[in-house]
């Protein structure tokens, strides 16, 4: 199944004829997809449906688990991901990704940020504090760290670790975001920061998140992609999806009859 | 239903759920009791030993125990010699074993956690876990007390290397394995590259637990007599020359404590309170490091 924008927007990540399988299970059935550059996407579907499975192929992250394999085209600004010579760390480096669980590393709040910026920039100590300041503040946890910059990052609350999770993905400068469930375990004050925080970002990257929360996929996303058992069912503007959908089974989903 | 048939109902009701609780308390109670006799009997033969140590430990301590050499039968001394070679052997055998060991275990736990060869070393470091540390010393001295024609410290550091090495193999795979692998993904979604990955995330996120592995890897081969029979053999002079036999506490236990001299005796009792102490402090240190892990 195909689905094409129905607004001139350039897309970023265009996915054509993606088939995606664990071991013999075939999860994802020949994705046809345009991610549209700076704007916010969304992922929803019933759970199995192979949402984060889609999102794990755009940074190669299945790559880790050897009986996973994805076969077609995902191209990032006209390179194609799967069949890159780019080293996998680059594409990384470009497609940052925050995950379900909060997961701060085993140290202090600041190396949280420095680690990943130290990887592929040599910045100066003053530089650096520069850096994780304006990755805090991007993710709207300046404030409540400022004072507490060397301690572990694993001492903050679930909401403040996730927005640290938000802040180490995009001090990297990404060019894209992916974000997996990334309130599925937070508080509706910590899930209305990170949203924010979202809206927020969608000026200068581009932002894939796959939500349960199809209020969440309605309040901050610009596009929205339905898939149910690894199929694409309908893509398009948020608005057109929660309001008029194409298909039936988008209705059906949407509106509580099913899923 | 009648309200009497009602509140019949609920009666009978009442008086088997009291029943049935009085069961269980009764079932809870015996368990609870059994449990209890059991730790006793374990810590009983604990406090026995360490008391028995302390007592007889003790009365052999003196300055001259750490000041002066084996001496003798009937003649003054001390055990200095016995201490020294103890602490450079087992130092030895950790810093070969420790690194071995951790790599070893990085390999198993994170890179080829399920393929052919991991599954081999794994077998056969539960065999050199098991083995009876009497097959290593024997090995060791077959090995290089044999061909060196020499009894050396160099040969008892490294039987109980061998001790060390699947010890701490165990223990880091555990540890390692213990990491949620939402930790390792994330360090990976920030394109960094595998070994740092490991290094930086996975191993310091593991290593209070690796850490206490080696401690306790430690604290085994304090104690171990065997492995150092036949390659450090013993020496009743000070030596830090590690190609000569070497004096150690355990060996040095033995053959003080089976002896008919008293004074021997006496020493082999300081002896044991010096290993015992040492160890309960690493194993005290082991617990520390893990409690405040998270």
């Amino acid at each position: 199944m195909s689905a094409t924008l129905s607004q001139p927007v350039r897309s970023k990540i265009s996915v054509k004829d993606l088939n995606f399988y664990y071991g013999k299970f075939h999860a994802l059935k020949g994705i046809n997809l345009e991610i549209p550059e700076n704007k916010v996407t969304a992922f929803i579907g019933p759970s199995g449906c192979g949402k984060s499975t889609l999102l794990r192929t755009f940074n190669r992250m299945f790559e880790l688990y050897p009986e996973q394999r994805a076969e077609g085209t995902i191209a990032l600004d006209g390179e194609n991901l799967l069949t890159s010579k780019q080293d996998v760390a680059l594409i990384r480096a470009k497609v940052g990704m925050v995950f379900q669980k909060p997961t701060p590393f085993p140290m202090s709040i600041y190396d949280n940020i420095a680690f990943g910026v130290k990887l592929f920039e040599n910045l100066s100590a003053s530089d650096m504090d520069d850096r994780v300041e304006w990755a805090l503040k991007k993710a709207a946890l300046w404030t409540e760290v400022r004072d507490k910059l060397q301690q572990s990052g694993s001492g903050l609350s679930g909401g403040q670790q996730q927005r640290l999770c938000i802040a180490r993905g995009i001090a990297i400068k990404p060019e894209v975001l992916l974000l997996d469930e990334p309130c599925s375990a937070l508080d509706p004050i910590s899930t209305a920061k990170i949203e924010e925080l979202i809206a927020e970002l969608k000026s200068e990257y581009t932002v894939v998140i796959v939500t349960h929360n199809m209020q969440q996929a309605a309040r901050c996303s610009d596009y929205t992609a339905y898939m149910y058992l690894g199929d694409l069912i309908e893509f398009g503007a948020t608005e057109q999806m929660f309001f008029k959908p194409q298909r039936k089974e988008t209705e059906d989903y949407i509106t509580g009859r099913f899923g | 239903m009648t309200t009497a048939e009602r509140l019949l109902s609920i009666k009978a009701l009442d008086e088997t759920r009291a029943a049935k609780f009085a069961g269980r308390k009764r079932v809870n109670q015996i368990a609870l009791t059994l449990s209890l006799a059991a730790m006793a009997f374990g810590v009983f033969w604990l406090v026995w030993i360490l008391w028995e140590t302390l007592r007889q430990g003790i009365g052999g301590l003196a300055i001259a125990t750490f000041t002066e050499m084996t001496p003798p039968p009937n003649e003054a001394g001390g055990i200095a010699n016995a201490i020294f070679g103890s602490v450079v052997m087992v130092a030895m055998a950790t810093f070969v074993g420790t690194p071995i060991g951790i790599m070893a275990g990085i390999y198993l736990a994170e890179y080829n956690p399920k393929g052919w060869l991991s599954n081999v070393t794994r077998f056969v470091n539960d065999i050199l876990l098991s083995a009876p540390s009497i097959v290593i010393g024997l090995f060791v001295y077959a090995v290089v007390v044999a061909y060196f024609k020499s009894f050396s410290g160099l040969a008892g550091g490294l039987a109980l290397a061998l001790i060390v090495i699947p010890v701490v193999i165990r223990t880091t795979e555990n540890m390692l394995q213990l990491v949620p692998p939402g930790l390792r993904e994330a360090a990976y979604a920030l394109g960094t590259p595998k070994w740092k990955v490991i290094l930086s995330i996975t191993l310091r996120a593991a290593r209070s637990g690796v850490v206490t592995g080696v401690l306790l890897a430690v604290a085994r081969i304090a104690g171990e007599t065997a492995p150092l029979l036949f390659t450090a053999l013993n020496n009743q002079f000070w030596t830090s020359d590690v190609t000569q036999p070497m004096a150690s506490l355990p060996v040095t236990i033995f053959k003080f404590a089976m002896s008919p001299y008293e004074n021997w005796q006496q020493l082999a009792w300081a002896g044991v309170f010096l290993i015992t102490v040492a160890v309960l402090a690493l194993n005290i240190l082991a617990r520390v490091l893990t409690r405040n892990k998270l």
